[in-house]
């Protein structure tokens, strides 16, 4: 986790052998490509950020110290709240959704049906498709008058909601589209899945377990470790979500309705592209970019901290 | 009758599942065969009362589709070359060279995976506008020739299943490390080369905040720019835009079918992560 650890390469001392000394320059020679391109595209930008987040600067004049200027006035910006509010539904609402789909899904298909990789096929189609495209296929499905989705809404004598257009429906409208990609999370749990010993289910069932609580007793604590990782996975990626809000909002290159209804699809990354590259706040865009990734940082600690609690690790 | 139940209910489920999840690309192809008067009917219909193949050359040119498929090629095939020449290097060095230091790397490789890109994003754009990348490729493409992190964890996985009596064998017979990696190892890792090849080619055809930043040039975008540029001057022309979403995935689709083994090693790789 400690990305800021700069490489301490350990330098070949007098007591090395020769042999090892001989393996430390071929390592690292082998490595190199990795090590120039982790300290000029990571290390410095890093620590770049760092300090331009000190300052204001437009990429046209020279960047000027203000201090926590910065800081101070994210926290007092609305726009900022808003796209944290909006980012944490995504991450603790949506993230959480879509893991029990893809996990549901998992389960089904575990089932041993014939024709499973046929299934199989189909749940992790959605997921190939470039966002850009099911971001535009989500808007069209999701027009309130002649979309699909309120087509089959009125079918029932349901309500049709306006969704995109909506400000109360439009995560719900996100929502709805991760869920159409669950089954990449899904083919990962079922990979997990067919790893559990088939012992303990028929030891479960000579005990006269029932379904139910074999899959609390034995399905979920096996896949508490690959659950953990795609919530952690998950809640990262709530905070990079841009293209399906973009796309959704309609977005237009001068930024005017990126974040569409009431701000409603204002998340974090997209705030952060907008101060950036559309007001060319830099200064201001890069301590947003230190918040994020102190956030980031302090919720996967929380989370592995916490995890010793629910995840368990099968004797290996 | 609870046994005949407990075997067909894993079907209607699936069965059921299978139509919600196929359901959109039906409803993506159909509305890609529509008139424009027949899309905007109500109450709407789901088969086109007459196929409207032409829909699909109208959106090829409306958008120009053939110069920014060129251009996301061009893009996906250097990261493909950047991936391929650098990634299995490291994972060479950090799990079959026993030096010292390997091991901090390859923390610091996994630390890397997870690092939010908004980090690093706005420093990268001044160190490229400074060196005067901005509004070419360069900044789409370098990035590749260093490597990777996530292929270099996906590589280095594999290369731990790979026994290194076989590295050992040439070494007595007096190999370089340069030699057995490229006449012993890299044979033996063409497999899962491939899965780097592949997702390194879906990750550059489906990016969209690369190119947003940095191509300004309409004659430089690739497809997802310009696919977005187009539905946000012409947002109501649905047939057009749903045949151009429906070309822009056809490529995906195909990867798919023909590199699933691949897609599905990515998976395996991930669950040996704990």
């Amino acid at each position: 986790m400690n990305a800021s650890a700069p490489v301490h390469s350990p330098r070949p001392k007098a007591r090395w052998s020769r042999k090892e000394r001989r393996y430390f320059w071929l390592g690292l020679a082998f490595a190199s490509p990795w090590i120039v391109g982790f300290l000029a595209f990571t290390v410095y930008p890093f620590f770049g950020s760092l300090y331009l987040s000190l300052t204001e600067y437009d990429l046209f004049s020279t960047p000027r110290w203000v201090g926590l200027q910065n800081y101070e006035n994210i926290l007092q910006d609305d726009r900022f709240y808003t796209s944290l509010g909006n980012t944490f539904f995504m991450a603790f609402v949506s993230v959480p959704i879509t893991l029990a789909a893809s996990l549901l899904i998992a389960v089904v298909l575990n089932f041993k049906a014939r024709g499973i990789n046929y299934y199989r096929t189909i749940f992790y189609l959605p997921s190939v498709i470039p966002i850009v495209a099911s971001a535009l296929l989500w808007t069209w499905m999701l027009n309130p008058d002649f979309g699909l989705v309120n087509m089959a809404l009125r079918a029932f004598g349901l309500p049709d909601p306006a969704w995109l257009l909506d400000p109360r429906y439009t995560k719900p409208s996100l929502i709805l589209m991760s869920l159409w990609g669950s089954g990449a999370g899904a083919l990962i749990f079922l990979a997990a899945l067919q790893g559990v010993p088939k012992q303990y289910y028929e030891a479960a069932q000579v005990d006269g377990a029932g379904a139910w609580h074999r899959f609390w007793k034995i399905t979920l604590p096996a896949l508490s470790p690959i659950i953990l990782f795609q919530l952690i996975m998950g809640l990262i990626g709530a905070f990079q979500i841009f293209t399906e809000s973009y796309i959704l909002a309609g977005g237009k290159a001068d930024g005017g309705s990126l974040g569409g209804p009431e701000q409603s699809l204002l998340f974090y990354a997209v705030n952060l592209y907008q101060e950036a590259f559309v007001f060319l706040k830099m200064g201001y865009a890069s301590a947003l970019a230190w918040i994020l990734f102190i956030i980031v940082l302090l919720m996967t600690l929380l989370l592995l901290k916490t995890s010793g609690r629910w995840v368990y690790y099968g004797g290996e | 009758m609870a046994v005949r139940l407990k075997a067909v209910l894993p079907y209607v489920l699936l069965i059921l599942l299978s139509i919600v999840f196929l359901f959109p690309f039906l409803w993506l192809v159909m509305t890609s065969l529509k008139t424009p008067e027949e899309i905007l009917k109500f109450p709407p219909t789901i088969f086109p009362e007459k196929v409207q193949w032409s829909n699909y050359q109208a959106a090829v040119e409306a958008i120009p589709f053939t110069k920014y498929m060129m251009n996301t090629f061009l893009i996906c095939i250097l990261n493909i070359i950047g991936q391929l020449l650098s990634a299995p290097l490291v994972a060479y060095s950090i799990s079959r060279i026993p030096w010292k230091g390997r091991k901090v790397i390859f923390t610091i490789v996994v630390a890397t995976m997870i690092l939010p890109a908004q980090v690093q994003m706005i420093p990268q754009y001044i160190i490229f506008t400074n060196l005067g990348w901005v509004n070419t490729i360069v900044p789409l493409t370098i990035g590749a020739f260093f490597g990777a992190p996530f292929f270099i964890f996906l590589l280095r996985q594999f290369l731990l299943g790979v026994p290194m009596e076989l590295s050992e064998a040439a070494k007595i017979d007096g190999a370089s490390e340069l030699r057995i990696y490229a006449r012993i190892i890299l044979p033996i890792l063409k497999p899962a080369l491939a899965t780097v090849a592949l997702f390194s080619f879906v990750w550059s055809y489906v990016d969209f905040m690369g190119p947003l930043i940095y191509l300004n040039d309409s004659a430089k975008w690739t497809i997802t720019v310009g696919l977005q540029s187009f539905q946000q001057d012409h947002g109501a022309q649905w047939e057009k835009l749903m045949a151009a979403s429906t070309i822009m995935a056809v490529p995906m689709i195909l990867i798919y079918f023909f590199g699933q083994k691949y897609f599905m090693k990515s998976g395996s790789a991930l669950t040996g992560f704990k």
